[in-house]
């Protein structure tokens, strides 16, 4: 049984139509890296998951939860369901550890000490446990996003949320953070990543998604779609993103 | 600083020369100035407790009402609008007025003058304060309140954990520029018969006939506790500021 189910999902700011009916399964410990061009829908499509955004039209199922407004629902469902931000999205007058430690004390309920423990173990996964007491500000952008990273993990979700967590790094800093991410895949995550790191999806992901004007327009192993693209479309795209 | 108070005190010794003042009756040295000069400075305790008083209940009741200005239902906004609309337009004077007289013979509650001032100076400025913690709280980016409901924050948590903390270090000028004027519209309680700066020297001027000088003594008495005042809101924000930075 899937852990994530989307069926015929649609999705509307005003007139324009996010998400055309989209259907999507992700399996317990997969690893999915969904692309496409700006505007595709590919951040809304994940940001539906843990309900970021509401969808209007059809039904979206994570881990047997189905997603409507009921505050219990959403709160189990975002308990479960990390995310990972292009922006970071770090509470800047929060110190590293505190960061780490605000979900956990004040949603899981755990005390400051066992909090900070898991904050430890979690910085150390990410590989900057010296920087457990600055602030946001003082650290790199790789360093930002990888205690972003930490963060979601500090809710041990099941599922992790990556919305273009590379694309406001600069070049130096993207490997930094692709490293923990891979390390995170390679420990079974389940992981949905938006992503135009196609080096990083080869390497990881277990199926390819290409989104176009709100609607899947390919999707299969990363070997089969990048040796034998079924669409124009997405040729074109990977055309592009390759010989930039 | 230093050299606006010398510049000061030099221009006021300078024109104390003039045939016109009369500051024997502020005159430290002398048994009856220093006496009048206490009788002013003893106004200071009501009129500091009457506005830091009133800047407390008025920051609690601003944030209650800025929260519904936040809100997604048309209802809470409505009832946001309205009352900062109503009550920011009704001058302070006339609110303590209406506070000390009117308010009892329509409730049956009757105020002292201390708390009817507290009232009046806090529902006044209150408006203010809702519309400064909306700018503030609304100032926060979108990717706050995403990263706190990712971790599955609460609002209540979201709002007193993440939003509130920044929106606060935003608007503290603003809260600084509100307690300077608190400090100087709680002169009008002096009209309800407030013991406090203003009517301590406006009784003063009555048995002793030197408003020139009575009354420069209390502008600067006024200077003096804002520029005290401002220190303190400045220093606060140098701190809350070095803990992020």
């Amino acid at each position: 049984m899937p852990i994530i189910s989307m069926r015929n999902v649609s999705k509307f700011f005003g007139d324009f139509q996010a998400l055309k009916n989209v259907s999507l399964d992700v399996a317990l410990g997969e690893r999915v890296v969904i692309c496409g061009p700006s505007g595709s829908g590919k951040s809304t499509l994940i940001r539906c998951i843990n309900r970021l955004e509401a969808h209007e039209v059809g039904h979206i199922v994570v881990d047997g939860t189905t997603l409507t407004n009921k505050p219990a629902d959403l709160e189990k469902i975002r308990s479960n369901v990390g995310m990972v931000f292009q922006q970071f999205n770090l509470f800047p007058h929060l110190s590293v550890m505190d960061n780490l430690c605000l979900g956990p004390r004040r949603v899981l309920g755990l005390t400051d000490q066992e909090a900070r423990a898991r904050a430890m173990k979690h910085l150390e996964r990410v590989q900057i446990p010296d920087q457990a007491e600055k602030f946001p500000r003082q650290l790199s952008g790789g360093q930002q996003q990888r205690v972003a990273i930490a963060r979601s993990l500090c809710m041990e979700p099941r599922i992790l949320l990556f919305d273009e967590p590379t694309s406001a790094l600069d070049p130096e800093m993207i490997a930094e953070v692709l490293d923990v991410m891979t390390e995170l895949a390679s420990s079974g995550m389940t992981m949905i990543v938006v992503t135009h790191e196609m080096g990083f999806a080869r390497r990881v992901a277990d199926r390819m998604v290409f989104m176009d004007k709100g609607e899947i327009v390919e999707f299969g192993t990363p070997e089969d779609v990048f040796t034998a693209p079924k669409s124009k479309r997405f040729a074109t795209f990977i055309k592009q993103i390759l010989n930039h | 600083m230093k050299r606006f108070f010398i510049f000061a005190s030099a221009l006021l010794l300078l024109s104390g020369c003039s045939a016109n003042w009369g500051w024997y009756v502020v005159d430290p040295t002398m048994t009856s100035g220093w006496n009048n000069l206490k009788f002013m400075a003893s106004g200071a305790y009501y009129t500091l407790g009457m506005s830091i008083t009133a800047i407390l209940v008025s920051v609690v009741v601003g944030l209650l009402v800025a929260i519904p200005g936040l809100s997604e239902k048309r209802g809470w906004r409505m009832f946001n609008r309205t009352y900062v609309e109503i009550v920011r337009s009704v001058p302070v004077l006339v609110l303590i007025l209406w506070v000390y007289y009117g308010l009892p013979a329509l409730s049956g509650i009757t105020l002292n003058v201390f708390w009817a001032g507290v009232l009046a100076l806090a529902l006044s400025d209150s408006a203010f304060q809702a519309e400064i913690f909306r700018a503030g709280i609304q100032s926060i980016s979108r990717g706050q309140y995403e990263a706190a409901q990712s971790i599955s924050l609460n609002y209540r948590d979201t709002m007193r954990f993440v939003i509130l903390p920044q929106a606060i270090r935003r608007i503290l000028p603003a809260l600084g520029n509100q307690l300077v004027y608190m400090l100087k519209m709680s002169s009008l309680v002096s009209v309800i018969g407030m013991q406090e700066l203003t009517r301590k020297a406006n009784e003063l001027v009555v048995s002793e006939y030197r408003p020139l000088e009575i009354y420069t003594v209390l502008v600067l008495e006024y200077l003096v506790l804002i520029l005290i005042v401002s220190a303190g809101v400045r220093r606060l924000e140098r701190r809350l500021n070095a803990s992020d930075t």
